[in-house]
């Protein structure tokens, strides 16, 4: 029996589908969710979300939030969830340079604490974003 | 009486007017219907965080000290969120969001709080502005499809000034969308959050990590934030219908304008038709005497 898997954010339902696996990304490390999993209420981190179905992964770029865990049905709440196809790498890559500069000028802690948090995002989008492209190259 | 050629131009001018508010109101329309769907579309969310908190703050009463739950004895200072839109135009939405702001505060100043007053949208930043109110954040131009990280700056500040003792309480106020036609200045409460009760049926035993105390204080915050995202929706939505109406009236008196122009300019034309034949009538009378 597979999972339900219900992606949602502030501003939209991303993703309602029966999943075989979930791999998030939370604060005490990654977490691999299968089913039948113990009941469990987690944060999560700005990363990597992949999801298998079919034997195919689809990963999210996240940017924390939370997981609830039922045996059947899991619930991410995200802060932001973007499939692959809809990062603007161009822009990721842009906030990425952004963010390296604020963190070489060091104007605050609490301004260095925000641009470390905004290029760990940024990191992530490209990475997502990039691991798409080398499916497709394969296939 | 006006001359046919003036009364010509009227009626041209009011056309055009009439075929602009017309416009108006269909963009209005539809604007309304994808703010409605962008309101609804943030429930799903809002309603799962809600689930979450209920199974937390049911359990945890004794850890409400220190977090955006706790209720204050004393209050001192308030801060007050106004929502308006940044254009006009909207038949008399803001002038009633407005005039709450203003009781509210009156209210507030009454029982010797302080008040503290954030802007969303121009025409409520313009009026505090005026009213030499004690404005210490604004943001406008949020367009018609705000994203949950344009109200974040303002969310932030509230919950940072709730947690330092800047504020004991926090309030919104904005206009809740009932339906096309009504749109009520609403005023909710932000902080102190309430928690919603337990659902009763769900027992289950979650395995918290890293821990309960923790998982709640990155819950609180959100549910903050995501309120204050739908606030600000549903006004978008109650803007546009408000425009909608008005634009509406505005076209409809613009055609009986149109109707009561037509009607003198075929007096006035009849009149002179008339006074003309009267006239070549009389000269060729005068000229059969002759």
């Amino acid at each position: 029996m597979p999972i339900h898997l219900e992606i949602v954010t502030a501003e939209r339902v991303v993703l309602s589908d029966d999943v075989d696996m979930i791999n998030a990304p939370t604060k005490d490390g990654r977490v691999g969710i299968l089913p039948r999993h113990a009941p469990l209420l987690t944060i999560l981190e700005v990363g990597e979300l992949d999801i298998v179905k079919d034997g195919v992964t689809t990963p999210f770029a996240i940017s924390g939030g939370f997981m609830e865990v039922l045996p059947h049905r899991v619930t991410i709440l995200a802060d932001t969830a973007e499939r692959a196809e809809e990062i603007d790498e161009a822009r990721a890559e842009a906030a990425r340079r952004a963010a390296e500069q604020r963190i070489a000028e060091r104007k605050s802690a609490q301004d260095l604490a925000l641009a470390e948090a905004e290029l760990r995002r940024a990191l992530v989008q490209l990475k997502v974003a990039q691991l798409k492209k080398i499916k497709r190259e394969r296939e | 009486m006006p001359s046919t050629r003036e009364i010509r131009r009227r009626i041209r001018s009011v056309k055009n007017l009439a075929q602009i508010t017309r416009a108006m109101e269909m963009v209005s329309a539809s604007k309304m219907r994808r703010a409605q769907r962008n309101v609804l579309a943030t429930r799903p969310y809002a309603d799962r965080l809600l689930d979450v908190m209920g199974e937390l703050t049911g359990r945890a009463v004794g850890m409400r000290r220190g977090t955006l739950l706790e209720v204050r004895p004393v209050v001192k200072g308030v801060a007050l969120i106004v929502v308006t839109p940044d254009r006009g135009l909207a038949g008399s939405l803001v002038a009633n969001v407005l005039r709450r702001a203003s009781r509210f505060i009156l209210d507030e100043q009454e029982k010797k709080h302080a008040v503290e007053v954030l802007a969303i949208g121009k025409k409520g930043r313009d009026f505090m502005v005026r009213t030499r109110q004690n404005l210490v954040a604004e943001v406008t131009k949020l367009g018609d499809y705000p994203r949950l990280t344009d109200i974040l700056g303002i969310a932030t500040h509230v919950i940072n000034g709730f947690l330092s003792g800047r504020y004991d309480e926090v309030y919104v106020l904005y206009s809740q969308f009932v339906n096309t036609l009504v749109q009520r200045p609403t005023i909710k409460r932000l902080l102190p959050i309430d928690p919603p009760h337990e659902p009763a049926e769900r027992m289950v035993d979650y395995t918290y990590e890293p821990s309960q105390e923790e998982v709640l204080r990155e819950l609180l915050p959100r549910f903050v934030e995501v309120q204050l995202y739908q606030a600000v929706l549903e006004a978008i939505a109650s803007e546009h219908s408000a425009r909608m109406v008005a634009m509406r009236n505005a076209t409809d008196n613009a055609k009986e304008l149109q109707r009561d122009l037509t009607l003198s300019y075929n007096k006035t034309r009849q009149a002179n038709i008339t006074k003309e034949v009267s006239e070549i009538a009389s000269g060729a009378a005068a000229l059969a005497e002759m």
